[in-house]
């Protein structure tokens, strides 16, 4: 690039074009981003995306993006919605990235409230969407798309290719070079909004966290030096735009850092992109973790008896020692020459399996992860650790250091974060990552955000005696049953989830005389189990009401309730009565959000007969359910679903403790 | 080495036959095919249009996938000519229409079980190999060259009929939906200039069957591909096709748009039972 001069000995950049620019200076033969394309990985060097990007934001500014426009990025993990962001911020505007699987409804609110005026589609179906909308979303003037197919007899008036787009900015880069456009990059200033991320919204409306440069790039350099971040990481991005964790890891990270991004070939290939990159540094929800172990452990079980042999025993090795040895702790040289030889036989193939080979640093976040499946992954000697973070605060609240590892905390407050606890127990932190407001929503914004910047996050918890941060459960869950023992609803489910085949449980009991829940089986575990039990079935819901699998549940149930009859504070709450839910809970009816949480006041509502027939002792109710399809149609479901009881006398067993 | 074409360039019809969209591609005149005592198709005429999609209707026994065999030269009917791409046909063996341009799938489809998803594709364009066994065994210069032509169109299907996370995987281990898509991709790697489906979306379930839909309607648009189908699902018929032809008892009974045929009484009576004398 002809910029290379100008921008030697520029101050220390603050925005992302401005980290743009200067990597394609420092790393300019360096890989920036891959992306797996016809069976190939194909690939583009930091000069190269430069170049690539320049041309895409000449591109917009000629089809009238300029300052302060808001745009919005509604795709999959595809380098060229990636440029997008950077194209868009170094014309000063500030790119939405919006949740690829909202049905139209949700996305209407989102691009009306954020006040969007260009588009930038994947494919025909996010073309479809925003289409549909019609009236609705008066102020989109123009989609750009990235995937062309079936987009041909459209009406091409304000619709675009990103090709277009970018062939039209290189024609103007010819007449009239790129000094307007490193001008506009250059008066960039650290506190201009960077983008806006829409929260998914546990309650009520999605609210719009605006972040600025400062925010994002602050959050992310403290972030790189916590973790010893070079330009010689790997990361796949495989997580939903929209959401700060990737947004983060993915881009404000990658641009600080300057290493490489890899994008996979399509969602359903993740895992074996995954394989091919080995990422060096990777970061997933609980939840992906708890399928890696599931579909290992299943395949384990079809292996030959040699096989299965030798790896329980070298996963009870593991077990015994890899963890120590991980967190440079004194093991026998014995003990480590069987650990090197596990290795070798079981290990390492392992984790080549599952794409873990160059993995030095991994992240788990969002929920708690189950301490079996944290260890497991441990004792291979891969370093994964916890965090706990918000959107607004542009993710890192705390993060465990390396060699600091528990299950069940989440770390010590991150670089340049402060927290305290209020006296209801409410988390508060302060961070230069701490946010800029709720847009358009003032009255949010003060509600979460105190004039001195302290920022409420909504959870409960405590530091324990080394100063590790623990989370029990949302603040505003944490109820009592009316015998006012404690309830702590998140706290049982992910016990309960912890199981491979549970997927998804919901408990009840705030005000009630005891605590009940809901279940989800998982359908590939228990599906598996089916097939090798003989246990036939035609459908989710039939096998979730099979009585065979109630057995298996209800010996789940028994263990959860037996661990929390050992816990003082939760005997109260054991698990009484349960069912397994016909259908499996999902974003699109609403149950979840996108982030795939529980919405549990939704729940409450929509199975209110289910909640009632919990309480009134009834053993089985029949239900319909209306369901919705990811185009907006809809359908419903009817089942008779079992009730069952666990027959523990809790009262009796307090008493008895008590008496004693 | 990056490949940067979104834009779709490859799978094209073979060899420029200078017929415009909408003129004559494919002309089936008075043709007559009986098995022994039994009349199969009698003096049946239509023609396909290139780069539309027709389809072929009528209950079951009417005809529609003898007709097919006729026109892929599977059956060679009594009397009655064919003619393609402006010139008429004498007997011929089906190898020799592949050769000509005309790609089919089966109503029970027909594919590799054994194979993966990507040497399936890669078995449609065999007859695109301008190279010999010889060369193929050795595996050198030109072959080579080949060969990676052809791995090339074969990706850019691959990524067209969105299979990419099934490209290593044996068909044989595939659900239904999926290897009716594999099947249709090894159609699409032959680059017809006319694409025979029988009954694509046979057995099928409604998700499949609209994903089925929007990959036949983007082939015709994306690739101008002219295609020839034989569907019973009514809807998808209507939905799909440009022209509809209509076939009971091996005879024509209706030829002309979805709505033309809709209101033909006819193919009322025809679908309704009414008994014939």
């Amino acid at each position: 690039m002809s910029s290379n001069g100008k921008q030697a000995g520029a101050p220390q950049p603050r925005t992302f074009p401005q980290y743009l620019l200067l990597n394609a200076q420092r790393f300019a033969g360096r890989s920036a981003v891959r992306h797996k394309n016809f069976g190939i990985w194909q690939s583009w060097t930091w000069a190269e995306l430069a170049e690539e990007i320049r041309a895409y934001s000449l591109g917009l500014r000629a089809l009238g993006v300029k300052k302060g426009d808001k745009v919005a990025i509604v795709g999959q993990n595809r380098p060229r919605l990636y440029w997008t962001f950077a194209a868009v911020q170094a014309l000063g505007g500030v790119p939405v990235p919006v949740y690829a699987d909202s049905v139209a409804e949700e996305m209407v609110y989102v691009l009306n409230h954020a006040e969007v005026t260009f588009a930038v589609c994947q494919d025909q179906e996010q073309v479809d969407k925003v289409l549909s909308m019609g009236d609705e979303v008066k102020l989109v003037k123009k989609i750009i798309y990235d995937e062309g197919r079936g987009l041909r007899d459209y009406d091409h008036t304000n619709l675009h290719s990103i090709d277009q787009v970018q062939k039209l900015g290189r024609e103007v880069h010819e007449k009239e070079g790129e000094a307007n456009w490193l001008k506009a990059i250059e008066v960039g200033k650290g506190d201009d909004l960077a983008v806006m991320l829409y929260t998914s919204g546990t309650t009520g409306k999605p609210k719009g966290v605006m972040l600025s440069f400062d925010n994002l790039v602050i959050s992310a350099l403290n972030g790189n030096e916590f973790d010893h971040l070079t330009e010689k990481e790997v990361v796949l991005a495989y997580l939903p735009l929209a959401w700060v964790g990737d947004h983060v890891f993915t881009y404000a990270q990658a641009l600080t850092a300057g290493y490489c991004v890899a994008c996979p070939e399509s969602p359903e290939t993740v895992d074996a992109d995954r394989r091919e990159i080995a990422p060096s540094y990777f970061f997933a929800p609980p939840r992906i973790f708890e399928n890696l172990l599931t579909a290992v452990m299943v395949r384990m079980e079809d292996a030959g008896r040699t096989k299965k042999r030798m790896f329980d025993y070298y996963m009870e090795h593991a077990r015994k020692v890899g963890e120590p040895i991980l967190n440079g702790e004194k093991v026998s040289a014995w003990d480590r020459f069987k650990y090197r030889l596990g290795e070798l036989l079981v290990y390492g193939p392992l984790k080549n399996r599952m794409g873990f080979t160059r993995m030095r640093v991994g992240y788990t976040a969002g929920e708690a992860i189950g301490p079996e499946i944290f260890r497991f992954y441990r004792s291979l000697g891969l370093n994964l650790k916890q965090l706990y973070g918000q959107t607004e605060a542009s993710v890192y609240i705390t993060a465990q250091p390396d060699g600091e590892i528990r299950a069940d905390t989440v770390g010590r407050p991150s670089p340049g974060v402060e927290i305290k606890i209020a006296d209801s127990g409410e988390v508060l932190y302060r961070s230069p990552g701490v946010f800029v407001g709720y847009y358009k929503n003032d009255e949010a914004t003060k509600s979460t955000k105190t004039a001195e910047n302290w920022v409420h996050t909504g959870d409960a918890g405590f530091f324990d005696n080394e100063g590790h941060l623990k989370i029990i459960d949302r603040a505003k869950d944490v109820g009592k049953l009316n015998d006012g023992s404690l309830f702590a609803p998140k706290y049982i489910e992910n016990k309960l989830k912890f199981f491979p085949n549970i997927k998804e449980a919901v408990a009840f009991g705030d005000g009630r005389d005891f605590c009940a829940v809901f279940l989800n089986i998982d359908l590939t575990a228990v599906g598996s189990w089916a097939e090798r039990n003989n246990v036939s079935y035609a459908s989710y819901q039939e096998l979730a009401q099979h009585p065979r699998v109630y057995q298996m549940i209800e010996n789940h149930v028994r263990q959860v309730n037996e661990d929390l009859a050992s816990e003082e504070m939760m005997a109260g709450s054991q698990i009484q009565r349960f069912l397994v839910l016909h259908k499996e809970l999902d974003a699109d009816d609403g149950e979840l959000t996108r982030t795939q949480k529980v919405r549990r006041s939704f729940i409450a509502e929509r199975y209110g007969d289910l909640i009632d027939a919990l309480y009134d002792g009834s053993t089985s109710k029949h239900v319909e359910t209306e369901v919705t399809f990811e185009d907006g149609r809809k359908g419903s479901i009817k089942a008779d679903i079992e009730i069952r009881d666990m027959n523990i006398d809790t009262a009796a067993s307090v008493h008895k403790e008590a008496a004693e | 080495m990056n490949i940067h074409v979104d834009e779709p360039q490859t799978i094209t019809a073979r060899g420029d036959d200078g017929i415009a969209k909408g003129g004559d591609l494919l002309h089936v005149d008075h043709i007559s095919l009986s098995f022994g005592g039994v009349k199969a198709i009698s003096d049946v005429s239509f023609d396909v249009k290139k780069g539309e999609i027709r389809a072929i209707i009528g209950p079951n026994g009417a005809g529609k996938t003898s007709m097919l065999n006729v026109i892929n030269g599977f059956y060679h009917p009594q009397q009655g000519t064919i003619t393609f791409r402006g010139q008429e046909r004498r007997r011929m063996k089906p190898h020799e229409a592949a050769n000509q341009g005309i790609a089919r799938t089966f109503q029970n489809i027909a594919r590799f079980t054994g194979m993966s998803t990507l040497d399936n594709l890669m078995t449609g364009r065999i007859t695109l190999q301008k190279r010999n066994m010889l060369w193929h065994t050795l595996w050198a210069g030109p072959a080579e060259k080949e060969e990676i032509a052809h791995r090339e169109a074969v990706e850019r299907i691959i990524d067209f009929l969105e299979i990419e996370h099934i490209r290593k995987t044996p068909v044989g281990r595939l659900p239904y939906g999926l290897q009716k898509r594999v099947e249709l991709g090894r159609a699409l790697a032959a680059e017809p200039a006319l694409l025979l489906l029988d009954e694509p979306m046979a057995g099928m379930n409604l998700e499949e069957k609209e994903d089925m839909s929007r990959f036949i309607l983007d082939v015709n648009q994306q690739y101008g591909t002219t295609i020839a189908l034989i569907e019973h699902d009514m809807g998808v018929v209507m939905d799909l096709s440009d022209r509809v032809v209509v076939l009971d008892y091996g005879r024509k009974i209706g030829d002309g748009t979805p709505d033309e045929v809709r209101n033909n009484q006819d193919v009322i009576d025809a679908y309704l039972g009414v008994p014939h004398e």
